[in-house]
């Protein structure tokens, strides 16, 4: 079973640290950076994507139903989305405990 | 057997960086290294070398290059001094740190402010602690060498870190030496290609320089420090190769005249061939004085220093940098760190001069030995002094 982070010593580490598995960085959870979480009410959402593409974190995907929705494993909560969105779909809360 | 030639010394390390077959240079021109990268330069424009030559805007993009060369597995060398080597500072951490073998020749150069181009070791003493192995060079004949032997020893599997050359500015690179330059068939056998061995490549990818949370980078500075360690066996190995090759046999700790020395001074750099007449002419009158030339100074050669300094009464250190505010010269202070653990050990003393291009010539050599005679009774306040200031 692969070592977790805390397990690694420094006889594991890779040389020169190189990261040798490609895109392993979206292993890395980056929403518990989060202070801030956006809640949507899709009734209002035309399915334009603008939000997604100004996302700097390329976690916003169309769901089941072709609503744009941000994943909150990489979801930081920096707040551009519902900025940018033009018909008010989403509103940033803050994050509970 | 090689031809021996009068040359200035940059115009032998540009020579040995091209028997080398050095794919990249990337460098920017300061002086006194200018004559280096001049002629490299040179080499690539009329075919004398098959290598890329990258005109950078300073020697931050030069470093930054370099390691962007290493990484796709090109063999790339550069130089600098003073100044430029400060401007590239931040990113010699990143050398070593991401193990890529980059070889710099540095011909040192004093720091400003006041400005000032000449030679001394400010700049050496400032890069200390980068992670490079560092060699200090006596001669022209050793600086050609050591371009050499650092591409081995840089690019061994175990070591893979880069190599800083340090020679004296104008003392050494600007002096016409007799050089013996050796085959270039020899040279190609003792240094065949050795590229980077996860290069960057699209059809298997890497991530190079990521960072490390809290939680590894201990870890990483940790497997650094062991690595860095590691090398001096490889460093020992190659210099025992190359004697066997080209008959200059090198080593961590050079003694010259040491036998039965009660008083020893400690040069680097080409100091030490000034000091070896002073040793002479002291041991002509009688005097029971010997020299160590420290030529491997990262990693630190503890053990060599240790014995070479045997049963000495008396260490004398020459630095020709200042850690101002502290304990008198680096090497001075590093030395004597170094023999604190021991049972025996001699009376230290430390000599800070030659800075900014001012000679130490045999008079003052000797006239250190004398002085450090008058600083010696045990309890003397003052362990360190510049030599050879006005008051």
């Amino acid at each position: 079973m692969k070592k977790t982070e805390a397990e690694y010593t420094w006889k594991d580490m890779e040389t020169g640290c190189i990261v040798t598995e490609p895109g392993s960085a979206s292993n890395y959870r980056t929403g518990d950076w989060r202070s801030q979480v956006p809640t949507y009410t899709f009734s209002r959402c035309i399915k334009c994507g603008v939000c997604a593409l100004y996302c700097p974190e390329g976690c916003i995907r169309p769901n089941a139903e072709g609503n744009y929705q941000a994943d909150l494993y990489w979801c930081k909560g920096c707040g551009i989305c519902p900025r940018e969105c033009p018909t008010g779909t989403i509103a940033m809360v803050d994050e509970e405990e | 057997m090689g031809k021996k030639v009068g040359m200035e010394v940059s115009l032998a390390i540009a020579e040995a960086a091209r028997m080398a077959d050095t794919d990249v240079v990337a460098a920017y021109p300061i002086t006194p290294q200018t004559h280096i990268v001049e002629r490299l330069a040179e080499m690539v424009a009329n075919g004398e070398l098959d290598a890329e030559y990258i005109p950078v805007e300073s020697e931050h993009s030069a470093m930054s290059a370099c390691l962007g060369s290493v990484a796709t597995g090109a063999r790339t060398f550069t130089a600098t001094a003073g100044q430029g080597l400060e401007l590239m500072h931040e990113v010699l951490y990143v050398a070593s740190a991401m193990r890529l073998p980059v070889i710099m020749a540095v011909a040192n150069r004093a720091l400003s402010a006041p400005l000032n181009v000449w030679g001394d070791q400010s700049d050496l003493m400032a890069v200390r602690d980068t992670g490079w192995i560092q060699l200090i060079c006596e001669n022209g004949q050793e600086a050609l060498d050591s371009v050499l032997c650092a591409f081995r020893i840089g690019e061994d599997k175990r070591v893979l870190l880069p190599v800083m050359v340090h020679v004296d500015g104008f003392y050494l690179t600007h002096v016409v030496e007799p050089i013996e330059i050796p085959e270039e068939e020899t040279v190609k056998r003792f240094l065949p290609p050795a590229p980077f061995p996860m290069p960057l490549d699209p059809d298997k990818p890497v991530t190079m320089g990521a960072f490390a949370p809290p939680i590894l980078f201990t870890e990483a500075k940790k497997a650094q420090e062991v690595n860095l360690r590691a090398s001096k066996k490889v460093i020992l190995e190659v210099w025992d190769e190359f004697a066997r090759i080209f008959g200059r046999q090198y080593k961590p700790v050079e003694r010259y005249r040491t036998e039965g020395a009660k008083t020893l001074l400690l040069t680097l750099g080409s100091f030490g061939e000034t000091a070896m007449s002073a040793v002479d002419k002291l041991r002509g009158e009688g005097k029971e004085v010997g020299l160590l030339k420290l030529r491997l100074w990262r990693p630190f050669p503890f053990e060599e220093l240790r014995q070479a300094v045997g049963d000495a009464e008396l260490l004398i250190v020459v630095d020709r940098a200042l850690s101002y505010g502290g304990p008198g010269g680096p090497a001075y202070s590093e030395i004597r760190s170094a023999l604190y653990g021991e049972k025996q050990r001699p009376r230290i003393l430390g000599f800070v001069g030659g800075l900014g291009g001012r000679d130490l010539t045999v008079t003052e050599f000797e006239g250190m030995v004398k002085r450090a005679q008058e600083m010696r009774p045990a309890g003397a306040e003052q362990e360190f002094e510049m030599y050879g200031v006005r008051e």
